[in-house]
């Protein structure tokens, strides 16, 4: 398998001495499209927060290995030109800043002084991920989300994607909000990500993402901690069934992080 | 009296000092009564800060500076002003208190516009100066520094843009304080008659690091009656430099003053600028971002007044404040009784990079008027660290990505100063002073 491999191992992670994530293992390699579902309140988004470096989140246990380096002695720039990604589903608002030259910066800030990327380059390829998103052009002229629609957000962020091309990308609930026109266009823009070295982990709860993206494996949280994987009919499960059959066969009764607080 | 600072010139230096410059009687008379009036005029009061120990006293009054025949021989820091593929028509350089260099168009001049230095205009052009010169915008005894100004003035421009003439060019002037002692009471005095339209950018720099002295500076911007006026400045004095600085537009009927300001001085300032909308339907858009560093301290305000009916005004301040440098912003809208259908919009912001800096941003709304509408917002505080990790997420530096935050925070000044070059001048000077 080429491309690069993501290893947690027993992640625990409190945000203000609240222990939200308590034992996460996960394996992602490149080629793998993983998805992690489950119902709110289980430590799906702490789990993207936490593999990017966000400030709030204090990882208490465990360990996050990219390609063996670990990836929670790097600060977050490090973190990116390491080869992740995150697709934030809250992304925030940098006024004054547009999205080309924070596009530009982002992409420069990944290679070598004195290597920057040509602005002829850039703005070629700028221009055809923005229409292969089908995004108005004007977005790149704009500031940095601000007074982005939901929708215009998330595919400002896959529009990143795009263009940074990570190793191992993190979408946390990059299909909400989203009408269905809009999911397939996102959809189609992780898709043309997908091979051999590219790793995905999906986060949703949402089975009707899965089905412009096919996952490779498919997790399911619950307090915390993954309590089940498997392939993709398990999302097709989840889709027709709930989550109610997971709990019980796993004597689970409050599946959210609050049943221990 | 709050201060005890002692008039460093009298009345004969005074008079000698105009008479060597030829002035009309009318001027030499205001000089001496601005004198008399500083005497027994109380300093100006800015609110939330003290400036009774700052120094008004010491500096030297003249000091000429040498012509220049080709823009190549100003040093770079100068030359940065201007695209130097593309040298402005119309441009004047003040070098301490003497011209020397300026150059208009044939276009301009044959439209009737004035482009010249105060001492210029006050011989060729009296009639028009005296109409204006500290009658409508500034009064010489609003306090002991208008007082002193008027009494001193030992510097300026005067622009005059006739009936009708719409100019597309921008006017540039630069104030270059080459001497590191000499002060500055420079006086900008710019009028637009009716309907006529111009852009103005100034730019002032000096380089005294230790040398102490004074800049009093005092610009009148008029805009007859649907007259619309772009005003850029950036100011760039040295830390060696106490300045004041009273920027000051009335905008009768249908007129529109916008001014972008970009107070950069490293020493301790008092900024003002003030609008009076006096005619109906006028519009002022007053926009000014500062960066602080060290020891400084500035206390900045911007106010507009509405008279006319159906006026807009719309002030916006950010400034950047390191080290323990302090700042306040004052933003004051007032609407006076009849300005029915007025609206009074402001909105003060603070970055703070350091513990020690200091910020503060006091909103005032002053409504005489029921059928009106106004807002404001104001806030002060640290970088987002939410921002950050969205930057750095996409492997962004930390440090890049604060200056990306901050450049962003200043852009609403910096984009709209109408000229490239003065623009990247304003950058590079944000970026200086921040890193």
């Amino acid at each position: 398998m080429a491309g690069s491999t993501l290893e947690i191992k027993n992640l625990h992670v409190s945000i203000e001495d609240k222990e939200i994530l308590k034992g996460v293992n996960l394996t992602i390699k490149g080629g793998e499209f993983h998805a992690v579902m489950g119902p709110n309140g289980t430590g799906k988004s702490t789990l993207a927060s936490a593999i990017m470096g966000h400030p709030k989140y204090e990882v208490t246990e465990g360990s996050i290995l990219l390609d063996g380096e670990d990836v929670l002695e790097m600060e977050v720039d490090e973190r990116a030109r390491a080869g992740l990604f995150l697709a934030m589903q809250y992304p925030s608002e940098i006024s004054g800043v547009t999205t080309s030259d924070f596009l530009r910066s982002s992409i420069n800030a990944r290679r070598a002084e004195g290597d920057e990327i040509p602005l002829m380059k850039f703005i070629k390829e700028m221009d055809e991920a923005l229409d292969y998103l089908e995004i108005d052009k004007n977005m790149a002229q704009r500031y940095l989300n601000e007074g982005f629609s939901g929708g215009e957000k998330k595919r400002n962020e896959i529009l990143q994607l795009m263009l940074l091309k990570p190793e191992i990308a993190i979408l946390d609930e990059i299909d909400s909000g989203l009408d269905i026109d809009a999911l397939k266009v996102v959809s189609k823009g992780i898709n043309k990500l997908r091979d051999e070295n590219f790793g995905c982990l999906i986060i949703t709860h949402y089975q009707r993402l899965l089905n412009y993206i096919t996952p490779d494996v498919v997790h399911v949280m619950m307090q915390g901690r993954v309590v089940k994987s498997g392939g993709p009919e398990l999302a097709q499960r989840l889709e027709a069934e709930g989550y109610d059959w997971i709990k019980e066969e796993l004597g689970i009764e409050d599946e959210t992080v609050e049943q221990n607080a | 009296m709050t201060v005890d600072t002692k008039l460093p010139y009298d009345q004969s230096y005074i008079e000698q000092f105009s008479t060597e410059r030829n002035e009309p009687a009318w001027m030499k008379d205001l000089r001496i009564q601005a004198l008399e009036k500083a005497d027994t005029l109380e300093m100006p009061k800015p609110d939330k800060t003290n400036i009774s120990k700052w120094n008004f006293g010491q500096f030297k009054h003249t000091a000429a500076g040498e012509t220049i025949s080709s823009l190549t021989d100003l040093p770079t820091e100068i030359q940065d002003f201007f695209d130097k593929d593309n040298l402005p028509e119309n441009l004047l350089i003040q070098r301490n208190q003497s011209v020397a260099y300026a150059t208009v168009s044939k276009d301009l001049k044959d439209k009737g516009v004035i482009f010249t230095d105060i001492f210029t205009a006050l011989k060729e052009h009296e009639e028009l100066v005296k109409r204006y010169y500290m009658k409508d915008a500034v009064s010489i005894d609003e306090h002991r520094l208008t007082a002193l100004h008027a009494a001193l003035m030992n510097g300026g421009i005067f622009v005059y843009v006739p009936k009708n003439v719409q100019i597309e060019v921008p006017l540039q002037v630069v104030f270059w304080q080459e001497d590191p002692e000499a002060s500055l009471f420079n006086h900008v005095l710019v009028v637009a008659d009716e309907n006529s339209s111009l852009t103005y950018v100034e730019n002032y720099i000096s380089n005294n690091e230790t040398e102490e002295t004074v800049a009093n500076i005092v610009t009148e911007v008029i805009a007859q009656n649907n007259a619309q006026i772009s005003f850029g400045a950036v100011d760039n004095f040295a830390a060696g430099t106490t300045s004041y600085v009273n920027r000051r537009g009335v905008a009768y009927r249908d007129a529109t003053i916008d001014w972008a300001l970009g107070q950069m001085n490293d020493g301790n300032t008092v900024f003002e600028n003030i609008t009076h909308l006096v005619g109906d339907n006028s519009t002022s858009n007053a926009k000014a971002v500062t960066v602080g560093r060290g020891k400084q301290n500035t206390n900045m305000t911007a106010k507009i007044v509405h008279f006319g009916k159906n006026s807009e005004g719309y002030i916006l301040q950010h400034g950047v404040m390191k080290d323990s440098a302090s700042n306040v912003f004052n933003g004051i809208g007032k609407i006076e009784h009849g300005a029915s259908k007025s609206n009074a919009e402001q909105e003060s912001r603070v970055l703070m990079l350091s513990e020690k800096a200091r910020g503060d941003a006091n909103p005032i709304l002053l409504i005489d008027e029921d059928d009106v509408t106004a807002g404001h917002a104001a806030s002060v505080g640290r970088v987002d660290p939410l921002q950050l990790y969205y930057l750095m997420s996409r492997g962004i530096t930390q440090q890049e990505a604060e200056r990306l935050v901050i450049h962003g925070f200043l852009a609403p000044v910096v984009n709209q100063l109408p000229i490239d070059s003065v623009k990247a001048q304003l950058t590079q000077m944000i970026e200086r002073k921040v890193n």
